[in-house]
């Protein structure tokens, strides 16, 4: 009995931790105050209204979704072109290439940092938009490749013979069998590579310049300085960002899984 | 057939080809130039190319020769670089001292048309050979100075590895600080997420899917707006001081924030996750029927734990407590906003070296230092939990 007390109250505290920070953050969007602290005086949109007047922020939610867009769609296309070529076991190149392109994920955004800063110094990508959105893709290929292979894994190759023994070729198996059936984790991988890329801070501080600055290192920026409620209101749309892209996985699965 | 497999093959090759490309390029190229960039030194080799080609025969004993002291003189002319000039007269005085005095005079001298072609007219110190000891020295393209520096570490006049003196650097304490709060957040995410996880594998229905999504909605949450929410809970008017006064709890704001306090907490907060999960999908594989099996046989339910259930979930702890530790090691932006000057982990000196004074051979010396204290625990990560990828964003 006692155990069974002693457990719940654990259980209360330990979700409390977890999910309390993110619950006090969201109504200081709503604040009419200064200051990034409660009691909020009276409820008001002026935060937003700064995010979204003021050049400094607008300019950095345009870059973020820019970047994050041009993100998606390159870590995608590469990530799903290797996850479809990896099925096939290449002696001694497979097993060490799914590893390195796994990497990323490992590696210290600092490191990764300092050596792409030095890289980029050569090749004259510092301070570009072309330069940010190639240093995101790659910490976001080894989501993509993970979820792409997942779904690649459970799917029933038998379906793909079917299709070339009825005389499909390998680029219409490709479009109207394969991909279709990756689909849903196709999409799982783009849209995290487009989070990856909204909430990457690191390597946008040692390759951006002030043209290619993102909200996240926007936010960075501001609570290192002035703790503006101007934060609190980009959290939200960070927020709200991530609950309609899972709403959105979720609605292209059931809609997917529904025409099949 | 085998031309079918054949086939095959090639078009797998072909398909994983653009990726292999643009990660060669663009990841295993930034490390590999990390790693020159940390051995190779050629600064005063591009500043001296005359007097390179003009000492490769002398032998370090013999007085200066004219044809050295001539290609000196025509190099520091053609020196237009001041500050990489000023970088090897420190540099050079560093190995000999004195240096900084004879270089300003020098360069005072070889400013006038009218020096030359010996140096040892403008100055008695340049016929010893000491000071071209020196040159000769820092005309080395590879140095070990940077890897050694790095831990703390010089070689003296002897050419032998020896402590640097004391206060000359601090990065050995930094990388001790580094290791000391991410073992400090490891053991609290154990502390938590361990009787977590037993809790969340233990529970079904509601509570299950309760426990579950509160450990994986901040995972999904941006790291930016957990760590501005650690803010506003920990700040002096914040949340948690509030509601400690109105308690009576204490008289005076607890100083949470900008110091070790805050950044254990917002780290323990970030990284839980990473615990709870490793832990969580390796209890499930344990059948719900071992512990009553033990305490109907007569186990105390705790000896029951300790012998059947802690041995079985253990190495679910250990890849967890190795992927925070791994993943805290390497943290940069949490510690930035909410600790303080004495609690910068190694990643934020990186950073200065490399964004604030450029000095790219020391950022990715100590780059390498931590990139290889990562994958050595990534390898025994893999080796223990069996899988390659890792659930979670930096």
């Amino acid at each position: 009995m006692a155990g069974k007390l002693i457990s719940a109250v654990f259980g209360v505290l330990a979700v409390c931790f977890l999910l309390l920070p993110l619950v006090v953050i969201l109504p200081l969007a709503f604040t009419s105050s200064q200051f990034l602290i409660y009691p909020i005086p009276s409820f008001s949109l002026r935060w937003f209204e700064e995010l979204f007047t003021t050049p400094v922020w607008r300019d950095s939610i345009v870059n973020s979704l820019i970047i994050g867009a041009g993100t998606t769609i390159l870590a995608t296309v590469l990530g799903v072109l290797a996850a479809l070529g990896l099925r096939e076991k290449l002696n001694f190149i497979s097993a060490p290439l799914n590893t390195v392109f796994l990497l990323p994920m490992v590696v210290p955004a600092v490191v990764l940092g300092v050596g792409m800063q030095i890289l980029y110094a050569k090749l004259g990508l510092s301070s570009s938009y072309a330069g940010i959105i190639i240093a995101h893709t790659v910490i976001a290929i080894p989501l993509v490749i993970v979820s792409v292979a997942n779904s690649l894994q459970g799917m029933d190759t038998r379906l793909e013979l079917a299709a070339a023994s009825l005389g499909a070729g390998p680029a219409a198996t490709l479009r109207h069998v394969t991909l279709p059936l990756a689909f849903p984790g196709i999409m799982t991988g783009a849209v995290l590579a487009f989070a990856v890329s909204l909430d990457e801070v690191v390597l946008n501080i040692f390759l951006a310049g002030p043209g290619q600055r993102t909200l996240a290192r926007q936010m960075f920026a501001t609570l290192r300085d002035s703790i503006s409620p101007a934060i609190a209101a980009a959290a939200f749309l960070f927020i709200a960002g991530t609950v309609l892209l899972t709403l959105l996985v979720l609605l292209a699965r059931r809609r997917f899984s529904g025409a099949r | 057939m085998t031309a079918r497999l054949w086939n095959r093959k090639t078009r797998a090759a072909l398909l994983i080809l653009p990726l292999a490309l643009f990660i060669g390029i663009f990841f295993v190229w930034p490390l590999g130039i990390m790693v020159k960039q940390s051995v190779l030194d050629d600064a005063v080799l591009h500043l001296l190319p005359r007097t390179t080609e003009a000492i490769a025969g002398w032998d370090r004993t013999a007085p200066p020769t004219e044809a050295m002291q001539a290609a000196l003189i025509a190099d520091l002319r053609a020196a237009d670089d001041e500050k990489a000039v000023g970088d090897m007269v420190r540099r050079l005085n560093s190995a000999q001292s004195g240096y900084r005095t004879l270089m300003t005079k020098t360069l005072s001298a070889v400013a006038k048309p009218e020096t030359g072609p010996l140096l040892t007219d403008v100055d008695k110190r340049w016929a010893q050979p000491a000071f071209w000891i020196a040159i000769a020295d820092a005309l080395e393209p590879m140095t070990d100075r940077y890897l050694l520096a790095a831990v703390d570490l010089e070689r003296n006049k002897a050419g032998e590895i020896a402590g640097l003196p004391d206060g000359a650097s601090a990065n050995r304490t930094i990388f001790i600080r580094t290791f000391w709060i991410a073992a400090v957040v490891t053991f609290f995410c154990v502390l938590i997420g361990y009787p977590y996880a037993l809790l969340t594998a233990a529970s079904t229905g509601i509570t299950r899917t309760i426990l579950l999504t509160a450990v994986l909605l901040p995972l999904w949450t941006s790291l930016l707006v957990r760590t501005a929410a650690w803010f506003i809970l920990l700040q002096e008017q914040g949340l948690i001081n509030g509601f400690l006064l109105s308690m009576g709890a204490i008289s005076s704001p607890l100083p949470l924030i900008f110091n070790r306090t805050g950044v254990v907490i917002a780290m323990t907060h970030v990284l839980l996750p990473l615990m709870v999960l490793p832990i969580y999908s390796v209890l499930l594989t344990i059948p719900t029927n071992l512990m009553p099996a033990a305490t109907s046989l007569g186990a105390h339910p705790l000896r029951a734990f300790l012998h059947v259930l802690l041995p079985l979930s253990l190495r679910g702890v250990i890849s967890g407590a190795l992927l925070v530790f791994m993943t805290a090691v390497g943290y940069y932006i949490t510690p930035a906003l909410v600790g303080g000057a004495g609690d910068q982990m190694i990643s934020s000196v990186i950073a200065f070296y490399s964004t604030q004074t450029a000095n790219w051979s020391m950022a990715s010396a100590l780059g390498i230092v931590l990139l290889v204290i990562t994958l050595i625990l990534y390898v025994v990560y893999v080796q223990l939990s069996g899988r390659t990828s890792v659930n979670g964003r930096m």
